[in-house]
């Protein structure tokens, strides 16, 4: 059991792989998960929009499952996979989903960026060349202030078509 | 005002049993936490009153589906996404896998339990019809040994259940055999995705000889607790179909919910939505023709 009486107050050695990284970071084990990305990781790309697993401009990857990082306890991110925005561009080629949102206007502000970024590439993962309907619901936990979604969705579209390898 | 963590201790022993000792040591001061889209909502909120947790999502005796010949079992601790994958859920279980696609955004469905579901107890839970409409059973496993129950007598009020201060729900047992029946279900909300219903309707029914021979209604966020519609099946049921069904049906279904104004809607919205559901329900049945 990890540290079953703790005193209140006290930060835990939590252990994770970060974009395929090993990282040891100590954090109060309901710590959310976005603040250690954020504060503890200066992983900044991922988002906080409502803080209340609503928008999901706070979606990362945890063991290939798309999560919203803001209702994840740090301790239950402990021996965890993780993948953020920044694990994506490979020294500094963008990924085809990235460069599929710039060409299509998929991003505005950018603040539900990361976080659809990850939605799209969790439902590529799982649908390779989904439906507008799968597209969208796959995409549904992602709101967009901006874009008004259709740019998004071609953005998913385009890129389906195109298959992900660049 | 957002919580402040360092007021909070979370623990994650690596076996249920474990898991189980904590609980019992002092029953009560332990709150379970699985997915944590419930809690960590309140918590976010600042209105998480307990302040010892008990992490559950790692715990593997909870995550299982076991499918015997009399019945499937659902680990508490199965996510929407784990139920929607599942062949034999998909396949003889279609209203519980289709309540798990309507159950937030595909990032809730990877985290939310079915377990998480059953014991934050909200009328409105979209699972909850469904489980009533199969007719489940919960095992609820403590310390000292498991208990099982039906799931129609779990919620005892607003909010309230059976589960003991040192109790899990283990897992949520569904009879098969249920190839006989014609089933439905439907959310009606704000949304389709993230929107919490304002009234679920989950049915079945076998019919022979254009007769009814048993109905199974299960309503959500029409009373303090998701409920069987017990009177109106008992209407129903030996009824040949005819047009005079949803008059007949609409009239006990009025009278033994209990919907109630609140932010989402109105008790009048929700009786009126739910004769509907039951309209369409009922028109949709082989020799219905009447107008809803
Ligand atoms: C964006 C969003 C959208 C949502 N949409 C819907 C929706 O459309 N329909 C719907 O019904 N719900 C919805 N929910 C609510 C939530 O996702 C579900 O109720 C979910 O099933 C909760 O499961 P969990 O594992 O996350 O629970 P947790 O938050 O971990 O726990 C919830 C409660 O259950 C208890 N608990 C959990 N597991 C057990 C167990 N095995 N034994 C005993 N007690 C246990 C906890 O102590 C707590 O009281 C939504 C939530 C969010 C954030
Ligand atoms: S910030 Fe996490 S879902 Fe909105
Ligand atoms: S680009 Fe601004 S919220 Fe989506």
């Amino acid at each position: 059991m990890l540290n079953p009486r703790l005193p209140d107050g006290t930060r835990l050695e939590i252990s994770l792989t970060v974009n395929g990284a090993a990282r040891t970071i100590h954090a109060y084990p309901m710590t959310r998960l976005l603040d250690v990305l954020r504060e503890e990781l200066n992983l900044t790309g991922t988002k906080e929009g409502c803080g209340e697993g609503e928008c999901g401009s706070c979606s990362i990857l945890m063991d290939g499952f798309l999560v919203n990082s803001c209702l994840i306890p740090a301790l239950q991110a402990n021996g965890t996979s993780i993948v953020t925005i920044e694990g994506l561009a490979n020294d500094n080629r963008l990924h085809p989903l990235q460069k599929a949102f710039l060409e299509c206007g998929a991003a505005q502000c950018g603040i539900c960026t990361p976080g659809m970024i990850l939605a799209a590439l969790h439902l590529l993962d799982k649908i390779p060349q989904p439906s507008l309907d799968e597209i969208r619901e796959g995409l549904s936990g992602n709101l967009c202030r901006c874009t008004g979604y259709f740019q998004i969705f071609e953005a998913v579209a385009k890129l389906s078509r195109n298959g992900v390898a660049d | 005002m957002r919580a402040n963590p360092t007021e909070y201790e979370l623990v994650a022993p690596g076996t249920l049993q474990e898991a189980l000792a904590l609980h019992a040591s002092e029953p009560g001061s332990w709150l379970p936490i699985a997915g944590g889209t419930d809690l960590m909502v309140l918590y976010a909120a600042g209105r998480l009153q307990s302040r010892k947790l008990i992490s559950i999502a790692a715990l593997r005796e909870l995550r299982n589906i076991e499918v015997a010949s009399a019945e499937v079992r659902v680990g508490a601790g199965c996510t929407y996404t784990d139920l929607r994958q599942h062949p034999v859920i998909t396949k003889e279980f279609p209203l519980l896998a289709r309540a798990a696609a309507w159950t937030g955004g595909i990032a809730n469905q990877n985290r939310g339990t079915l377990g998480g579901n059953i014991a934050n107890a909200s009328p409105a839970g979209d699972s909850l019809p469904v489980l009533l409409a199969y007719d489940a059973d919960l095992i609820l496993v403590s310390a000292s040994g498991e208990r099982r129950i039906p799931y129609r007598t779990f919620h005892t009020g607003y909010k309230k259940t059976l589960l003991a201060p040192d109790e899990l729900i283990h897992s949520i047992c569904m009879p098969r055999n249920l190839s006989g029946y014609k089933c439905y279900a439907r959310k009606v909300g704000a949304r389709n995705a993230q929107a919490i219903s304002k009234v679920f309707l989950a049915a079945m029914v076998r019919i022979s000889n254009a007769t009814i021979k048993d109905i199974r209604l299960a309503a959500g966020s029409v009373g303090p607790v998701p409920i069987r519609l017990a009177g109106t099946e008992r209407a129903l049921a030996g009824q040949p179909i005819n047009d005079s069904l949803l008059e007949l049906a609409g009239k006990v279904m009025a009278e033994e919910i209990q919907p109630i104004d609140d932010i989402r809607s109105t008790a009048g919205y929700r009786t009126v939505v739910l004769r509907n559901l039951l309209g369409e329900f009922l028109q949709s049945l082989p020799g219905a023709r009447f107008a809803s």
